[in-house]
């Protein structure tokens, strides 16, 4: 009995504990095939995850590169600058370190908010910049401190410095932190405080400029704490790019200019180097390096006079009577007036029972005497013969109605009418009247200041479509050092012989016997070699609003009664030196006490002599060597 | 021939003596057990960047110390473990009141009581005690008295107590382990099966009152084993980077000290419950076979002593001590592969733990007990039977 119960508990004991073990076996062969899915089959992937958590990649910022003007003077540079840092999985919590710290450096409650978003987003290891630009004074009193301000660090760091302010601020743009917009596949841009470039030369060579990101590849450990680093590639610093500015004309025509909302273009008719490109007035380009205040950037964007806008190429103006020169060649080329052939002006043109007037009684003009005293009678007559497509025609070779080609942003095309356009754009059809109109540069004709230094050069360098350049080649290359260099242009097709009589008509404006419109433009060396040099020139006033009838009848207004944005625009074009033309010169002043004669001359006459006694062009450049070594070491 | 019909008999008496007994105690057994513990040595000196110190020293010294509990165990007559089966549970679960309480009173959970030379976990201890005290019940009552429901309250009240307060602590793994290793010895006592299911039904229709119980983070742990993407970068992290370890591994692994997962610690408590993870990212699928393999073999040893045990007492034993040892090894690597949810138990014999470790040695030294005194005969009602 005892021994029947004791063998049925053992064979029960035994189907059980042999089910039990059965079980187990299949629960360790799970952990068997776990294995294997989890080592051997998904492998490859955990692997690459366990990478990518020991391996951080830091790009390296490369010092951007600098930008010169032609004989290498700095524009645009790098500076050191001091920033303060804050690695939020370092601080107890990070508004207490924002408020400690706020006690030691001046912190705005924008700086408190950007930092706890930012710190929101990123991975706690990552810094954030909590100040830029900070003093010693502050960056010592960080480093005092330090023991009280755990997660804060003091990076140093290379800040964009525009050595010359505000001179040549539009022309060489400024950086700024980069918007989500600019994201695009350069891992650079998404370091913390990475600048870009946003305007002019800094936004338009950006890429060159920037340099390639070098990379640290460290091992971090869960914290993210740097263990060692792997490897590291240094990345290549950013090119530096040498502008055919010259920084000194370039000042000194911003400050000729002075108070006036004004630009000044300067050319060399031969090889097209911009010499200067001046808007007026200017802005600080470094206080968009460390960034506005809402203050700044308010009385910046509310100027009447438009300090942001680089008008020398943005700024489209109605040409005036500069804009005969385009009439000038388009009559001879067509001729429909020979250039000794007369026009009488009594003052007053007829269009049917409309009057166009002139503003003086010239009496009897013929070419050369029409363009030195811009008599309107006269250009009526022939613009009415030619018609306006004629015009146009002539006005594009000259290059208007066109980008120049140097690529800055925010450049204008200008506007040359015809009749088709007119028709497209408006749906009205061509005038007369508005032919007489283009014929002394009014109407719908826009041109801008760049444009115009072009068309002077074009008529100055002998016909030849010279494209205006802002950066010497990169490479250097295609362009030997030595100035004297010309490159070979195509020819416009224009006569000389008609090139020859427009330029006497422009010498004239200036340097004819006696009392001319422009004669305070007449060049004062006194020296024997440049004595005899002169400067040859047009001068245009252009009205910026439609006169009406009664205004007519009670004579013109002195500019002086007219608020500031009513008066006429006063413009200057030139060439000099007259007998062998070198340098051409464009000068727009907005809304002057006075025309081009009055306002506009004298000034391009004191930047030409200043150009003429630099001599930029004969002079060589800063040579390839000298760029290349600056180049490889980066900027102290 | 002679010689063994000789001690075969007296091994039945139960009258040997300690070197009768040391000689009957399975060496490979224990040298097995020392190759395990090796295993953890080796991960221990890794986890340390290397070092003896801060855990593999201790845990060889405290290893040593277990093989002397393990041997002294062994030699004890199985009969006087039978008589203190039940006095050595209640001692247990005073202690587990004690910590209880006392968490309850300084506010802090606490798992542990510190005895000076040790900080003693009731709760670890209790996964034997609990073996103990249910095979001493069920060797004491009769194939028909299991039948009876009444007759199984008693052990059941015993399952439930340590249940209760070791999930007060609160430590769900333990007291996982606990009920799983009661419910071996249930199955093999001979409980129907069909109880089995009724608790089960009951069990789950609990899951809801249960839960409330647990708090926060356990609750979380739960819910991110249901679905690891819930919280990447909380509780679910610790998988994902276990995971990530695990399968980085590959067959042969990173090499010995050259685990990146571990050592730059992407894993949590690389020394104790992930320790596992740790082999198997430095010796790869290779090592982590082979440490399995080497608790395969420890089972095998397990429920062979417990086929070959004539009493119940010690094939409820073997077979219940093979199970918890299994439960531990399983949970902890199941939890480490994302099987399951991440609970605390730790990997036997290989992570740093000082009770955990004596409790597996007075365990193996349970099991050597019962093949020492494998023919010895019990009586019913426990102590020394008649011949």
């Amino acid at each position: 009995m005892m021994i029947n119960r004791d063998s049925e508990w053992v064979r029960m004991f035994n189907r059980r504990a042999a089910v039990l073990a059965g079980g187990q076996a299949v629960l360790v062969s799970a952990l068997v095939g776990r294995l294997y899915y989890l080592q051997i089959v998904e492998s490859d992937r955990y692997m690459m995850l366990a990478e990518d958590n020991r391996i951080n990649m830091q790009l390296l910022k490369p010092p951007r590169g600098r930008i010169l003007d032609r004989f290498g003077q700095p524009l645009a540079i790098n500076q050191q600058n001091f920033s303060a840092l804050i690695v939020p999985e370092q601080v107890r919590t990070l508004s207490d370190t924002l408020d400690a710290l706020g006690q030691i450096i001046s912190l705005s409650e924008l700086d408190h908010e950007r930092v706890k978003k930012e710190a929101s987003r990123k991975r706690g290891f990552l810094p954030i910049t909590v100040r830029e630009n900070l003093t010693w004074d502050e960056m010592s009193r960080i480093q005092v401190n330090a023991p009280d301000l755990p997660g804060v660090t003091i990076d140093l760091g290379l800040t964009r410095y525009y050595p010359q302010h505000e001179n040549a601020a539009h022309l060489l743009g400024y950086v700024a932190a980069v918007d989500e917009a600019d994201l695009t596949g350069d891992p650079l841009l998404q370091l913390p405080g990475f600048r870009a470039g946003k305007e002019g030369i800094e936004k338009v060579y950006d890429m060159a400029l920037r340099g390639k990101a070098g990379a640290s590849q460290v091992e971090v450990n869960a914290y993210g704490r740097i263990i060692r680093e792997l490897q590291r590639d240094e990345g290549e610093p950013g090119a530096d790019v040498v502008l055919t500015i010259d920084e000194r004309i370039q000042h000194y025509a911003a400050e000729r200019l002075g108070p006036e909302s004004a630009s000044v273009v300067v050319l060399d008719v031969h090889t097209g180097d911009l010499l200067a490109l001046v808007s007026n007035p200017s802005f600080d380009a470094n206080a968009f390096s460390r960034g506005l205040t809402s203050e700044e950037w308010k009385t910046l964007s509310t100027d009447d006079h438009k300090p942001l806008v680089n008008k020398a190429v943005a700024g489209q103006y109605s040409p005036g009577s500069t804009f005969k020169l385009v009439v000038t060649l388009a009559a001879l080329e067509h001729q429909v007036i020979s250039p000794e052939q007369t026009v009488s002006c009594n003052g007053r043109y007829m269009l049917g029972n409309y009057v166009k007037r002139c503003h003086k009684v010239h009496g009897s003009v013929n070419m050369t005497r029409a363009i030195s005293m811009s008599c309107d009678v006269y250009f009526y007559e022939i613009a009415r013969r030619l018609g306006v497509d004629k015009i146009a025609a002539m006005a594009r070779r000259l290059g208007l109605g066109e980008l120049s080609g140097i690529g800055l942003p925010g450049e204008q095309r200008g506007l040359v009418p015809t009749e088709a356009w007119k028709k497209a754009a408006r749906n009205e059809r061509w005038s007369t009247g508005d032919t007489l109109n283009v014929g002394i540069g009014q109407g719908d004709v826009l041109t801008t200041p760049l444009q115009l230094a072009i068309m002077a050069a074009r008529v100055a360098n002998g016909g030849l479509a010279v494209k205006p350049r802002l950066v010497r080649p990169a490479t250097g290359v295609d362009q030997p050092p030595d100035a004297q260099a010309e490159t070979a242009m195509p020819s416009l097709g224009i006569s000389e012989k008609h090139l020859a009589i427009l330029r006497q008509g422009m010498s004239d404006v200036i340097n004819a016997p006696g009392f001319t419109t422009a004669a305070v433009a007449r060049l004062r060396f006194k020296d024997p070699e440049r004595r005899t040099w002169t400067m040859s020139g047009k001068t245009g006033t252009a009205a910026v609003r439609r006169i009406s009838v009664t205004e007519r009848e009670a004579g013109p207004r002195e500019p002086g009664e007219l608020p500031w944005h009513l008066r006429d625009n006063a413009l200057f074009v030139a060439f000099a030196p007259s007998h062998q033309p070198r340098y051409a010169i464009a000068v727009v002043v907005d809304h002057a006490m006075g025309g081009g004669g009055k306002i506009a001359a004298p000034i391009a006459r004191d930047i030409m002599e200043r150009v003429l006694e630099l001599d930029p062009s004969r002079k060589p450049r800063v040579d390839d060597e000298q760029i290349a070594t600056a180049t490889a070491e980066p900027p102290a | 021939m002679s010689d063994i019909g000789f001690l075969t008999a007296r091994l039945r008496r139960g009258n040997m003596s300690a070197v009768e007994k040391l000689c009957q105690i399975s060496w490979s057994f224990v040298m097995w057990l020392c190759v395990i513990a090796t295993f953890g040595f080796a991960m221990l000196y890794s986890a340390a960047y290397g070092n003896w110190d801060p855990w593999a020293l201790p845990q060889m010294v405290r290893f040593v110390v277990g093989l002397g509990l393990l041997i002294a165990i062994a030699l004890i007559d199985i009969r006087i473990i039978m008589r203190y089966a039940y006095a050595f549970y209640f001692v247990i679960l005073v202690l587990l009141a004690v910590v209880d309480i006392r968490g309850v009173i300084g506010g802090g959970a606490q798992r542990w009581i510190d005895l000076g030379v040790i900080n003693l976990q009731p709760s670890e201890m209790m996964k034997a005690a609990i073996v103990l005290a249910l095979a001493r019940y069920f060797q004491g009552i009769s194939l028909d008295d299991i039948g009876n429901p009444l007759a199984l309250l008693a052990p059941l009240l015993m399952v439930l107590a340590p249940f209760v307060l070791v999930l007060l602590q609160p430590d769900l793994g333990t007291a996982g382990v606990i009920v799983m290793g009661a419910t071996v010895m249930f199955f093999l006592a001979g409980v129907r099966v069909w109880k089995f299911v009724t608790i089960g039904v009951a069990s789950i229709a609990a899951i809801p009152i249960a839960w409330s119980f647990l708090r926060e983070y356990q609750q979380n742990r739960v819910l991110t084993f249901l679905n690891p993407e819930r919280d990447s970068l909380g509780a679910g992290y610790h998988i994902l980077q276990s995971k990530i370890a695990l399968g980085s591994g590959g067959l042969f692994g990173k090499g010995f000290m050259q685990g990146t997962q571990s050592h730059l610690n992407f894993l949590p408590e690389r020394q104790t419950d992930f320790i596992f993870t740790m082999l198997a990212e430095e010796l790869g699928l290779v090592g982590a076979l082979t440490l399995l393999s080497l608790y395969v073999i420890v089972m095998i040893y397990g429920f062979a002593i417990a086929f070959r045990a004539r009493h119940q007492f010690g094939r409820l034993v073997a077979a219940g001590i093979t199970s918890t040892l299994f439960f531990y090894f399983f949970i902890n690597m199941a939890m480490v592969m994302g099987l399951i949810p991440v609970v605390g138990v730790p990997l036997p014999l290989i992570s740093y733990g000082g009770t955990a470790l004596l409790n597996l040695m007075l365990c193996a030294g349970l099991m050597m007990n019962v093949w020492v005194h494998r023919d010895v005969q019990i009586a019913q009602r426990g102590g020394f039977s008649d011949l």
